[in-house]
């Protein structure tokens, strides 16, 4: 008997795949000097280094957030033994790894590590008097016996959630002193970086199993949870959009530069033809006759997260068409100064199929503006999820996302008194995530620039 | 001159023709009328009758691009294509799904729509390129890099933050001006300037860096120290020497826009509750009224052409060695 069943969503499948793929296509470039070098002057930055860590610890938690499964439910009478029943909402390893942190609902709002709700509520003392006060919460504190005195206990358990993430970050600290070489790189940098990231996971995977280390929502649900459950959304559009769009543009980008004649007039057609589309009407619309669709197709999905995930994967899609066009703009102009050069004219004299140039001397040619495009994009498109999400046409409602929180949180700050931890929750985990990935692409495009390389 | 705009107007109509035929696919082909009306009416148990009704109604009972029962030119005209398609491009909208004209309602809302957009657009250019000048006064220094790395936190700042957190500061602890609303007339600029400083602050981080490297590559050419050695000062050699040779670059950035401001701004029309053409497209696209949102896409479309062509034009301006023909 299972006591779990795996369910496994397209876009897992996508972002384990893009995210392998990605590693052994880095791997292959280790032995290219010139790409070594590339990379060698990215992270010889310690901003570099710093970045690159935080987006990674981000994927880390996008990736374990990508693996999901339905739990078994427990037997009930006069249930047949030997069928299994599995429980209709979806896990994911991270939430094994959050613990119950999920699960704490309240009934409403409550502040900060607060003990009791932040609302008055109609209440009844001992006597059985009516009286309004603020109700002590279900979940937050409630390993302690005396509840007055409870800020030494969250400074004695935020002691003891640094200490165990401190171990676990040492403990990774080992790891990457083992397999990297003495070099000039900054590792010591890399490794105070990995040290507090994982010093502020472990705080919060310990506090935040105590108490509500950023309150609830409206709903009553831990917004700490809400944020981290936010990540995986928000990297996987970066990334997916940009990878779903990737092979049309190399294609038509590279064929209308090289064939040039009537391939370039229809390519560029197309790209004009859609850029002239203003790209959220473009979304909106696609966004909403696929939701019709979903709709209308109710047996296709066996559990409601398919749903939203067919969703997300439509908007991934239609994000990438919409910004298509200026990628395969770019590789068209490339592709046209390329193929006028000396060693291309002589494959052609030597008789080299179209195909064999395209791959041996194009590709690696263009590479450098396909990764540069690739890491640019990412931050406009979490950004661009959040807008999205406000307007009504990102993703689906019932999906974690930065972009449902503030919808959600939006008017709370001209509420008396005032709700912030909602904005601030969604506000620190994005911002975090789009800094880094702003200053670690900027890195990327000075050292692969080949314009940039001449200035200096 | 004029022969060349007249040949750039007539390679439009291709491209609006394939603007259509994608929102044509996207509305009536993805999903069948009768799926959007289901989708539209709602409740479950929809009857066909009600359907049918609906479908009728909207003039969506035509064949998709055929016609085979008609005769003669009805065969293409008696269609959804042309009648919903193709009729755009005589500015003929047809009415909403409310049953109000659209052609009215946007002609009505152009107007709060441009007192929106134009300051916002204007002011935020000589901010940016103040502030990028500035910087690049101090290239090479510590308060070049502290002002790239400020405009780089900016810039990853969603713009949501900025509209909820200007309004919470502003409107609600220090109570400076409405929260939001709109009134016709003069006494508009009590709504609008609240949106207008948001935008323009909203806009610092991207706009200064990007203005940044381009003053950058033309501050350390020739023409520029021969300036310099001429006796100019850094300011004069900035705004009468560097400026004008960046000029082309920021052409290309910023004169396309120049007709898209007619749509408005949805975010900034949606927080401020301004009646402009921006938040008539997302009531649109909440309410799922494509009649609408088709309409919208059309008349974007129109006005990306004609700023395509308008940057063009200002190329000329810009740069006496450019001619077009």
């Amino acid at each position: 008997m299972d006591m779990i069943k795996p369910v496994i969503l397209w876009t897992d499948i996508l972002i384990w795949l893009l995210v392998i793929s990605l590693s052994a296509f880095l791997f292959t470039l280790r032995k290219n000097p010139e790409s070594r070098a590339q990379w060698r002057q990215v992270f010889s930055s310690k901003l570099g280094m710093v970045t690159f860590i935080i987006i990674l610890s981000y994927i880390a938690l996008a990736l374990i957030d990508s693996l999901h499964f339905r739990k078994a439910l427990s037997h009930t009478e006069g249930q047949d033994i030997e069928t299994v029943y599995y429980s209709n909402t979806v896990n994911s390893a991270l939430d094994a790894l959050l613990g119950e942190m999920g699960e704490l609902k309240e009934r409403s709002y409550s502040s900060p590590f607060s003990l009791k709700s932040f609302t008055k509520e109609n209440m009844t003392d001992e006597n059985g008097q009516p009286y309004r006060g603020y109700p002590e919460l279900e979940h937050a504190g409630s390993h302690l016996d005396n509840k007055t005195g409870h800020i030494n206990d969250i400074l004695l358990q935020s002691l003891i959630g640094i200490g165990k993430g401190l171990i676990v970050g040492l403990f990774l600290c080992a790891l990457l002193k083992a397999f990297t070489r003495s070099s000039d790189l900054p590792w010591r940098t890399a490794m105070i970086t990995l040290l507090i990231v994982c010093a502020l996971l472990g705080w919060m995977l310990h506090v935040g199993n105590l108490y509500h280390v950023l309150g609830t929502d409206r709903a009553g649900n831990d917004t700490l949870y809400d944020s981290i459950k936010g990540i995986r959304t928000g990297v996987l559009i970066g990334t997916l959009a940009t990878l779903i769009m990737m092979p049309i543009a190399i294609t038509l980008g590279i064929c209308s530069g090289y064939f040039k004649g009537w391939v370039d007039d229809v390519v560029q057609y197309i790209y004009t033809t859609l850029s002239s589309i203003p790209g959220i009407l473009l979304i909106a619309a696609a966004i909403l006759q696929f939701q019709v669709f979903i709709d209308l197709n109710p047996n296709f999905f066996e559990v409601g997260l398919e749903k939203a995930d067919a969703r997300f994967l439509g908007l991934c899609f239609i994000l990438g068409i919409t910004s298509w066009a200026g990628l395969c703009r770019l590789l068209r102009a490339e592709t046209l100064k390329i193929s006028q050069l000396p060693y291309v004219q002589a494959a052609h004299a030597f008789g080299v199929s179209h195909l064999r140039i395209i791959r041996r001397h194009i590709l690696p040619n263009v590479m450098h503006i396909i990764l540069i495009t690739f890491v640019l994009d990412f931050s406009g498109l979490v950004l661009a999820e959040a807008v999205l999400s406000y307007i009504g046409v990102g993703v689906d409602s019932a999906m974690p996302s930065w972009g449902n929180m503030i919808n959600l949180a939006r008017s709370e700050l001209s509420q008396e008194p005032v709700v912030w931890w909602n904005l601030i929750g969604a506000f620190f985990f994005m911002f975090t995530l789009v800094l880094s990935a702003n200053l670690f692409s900027d890195l990327v495009n000075d050292a692969f620039n080949p314009k940039n390389r001449q200035e200096r | 001159m004029f022969a060349y705009i007249i040949r750039r107007l007539f390679y439009a109509i291709p491209i609006l023709v394939g603007v259509n035929l994608i929102t044509f696919f996207l509305f009536f082909v993805v999903n069948s009328p009768a799926d959007v009306a289901r989708a539209h009416l709602g409740e479950k148990y929809v009857t066909q009758e009600a359907i049918d009704n609906w479908v009728a109604e909207k003039g969506y009972n035509r064949p998709l691009m055929f016609n085979a029962q008609a005769s003669g030119t009805e065969m293409v005209t008696d269609t959804i294509f042309f009648q919903k398609s193709l009729r755009l491009f005589t500015f003929n909208f047809g009415p909403a799904d409310d049953g109000r004209d659209i052609a009215s309602d946007v002609l009505t809302r152009m107007g709060p729509s441009l007192a929106l957009a134009v300051p916002s657009f204007i002011i935020g250019i000589w901010v940016n390129i103040c502030v990028a000048l500035l910087v690049v006064m101090f290239r090479g220094t510590r308060l070049d890099k502290a002002a790239v790395a400020l405009f780089v936190s900016l810039m990853s700042i969603s713009g949501l933050f900025y509209i909820i957190g200007g309004q919470y500061l502003v409107s609600t602890v220090w109570r400076l001006v409405p929260i939001s609303g709109f009134e016709p007339g003069w006494m508009a600029w009590k709504f609008l300037i609240l949106p207008v400083v948001i935008g323009v602050v909203a806009g610092i981080g991207l706009g200064a860096r990007w203005y940044r490297t381009l003053f950058l590559e033309a501050a350390d050419q020739d023409f520029a120290r021969t300036a310099r050695a001429k006796g100019v000062s850094e300011l004069g050699v900035l705004f009468k020497h560097v400026l004008p040779n960046a000029m082309l670059p920021i052409l290309t950035g910023v004169v396309v826009v120049i007709p898209a401001l007619f749509m408005g701004s949805l975010l900034m029309e949606a927080f401020f509750g301004i009646p402009g053409l921006g938040s008539y497209m997302l009531d649109a696209i909440r309410a799922q009224d494509f009649a609408i949102v088709r309409t919208m896409v059309f008349v974007g479309s129109v006005l990306y052409i004609i700023g395509l062509i308008l940057t063009d034009i200002s190329y000329t301006l810009a740069d006496p060695r450019v001619r077009l023909n």
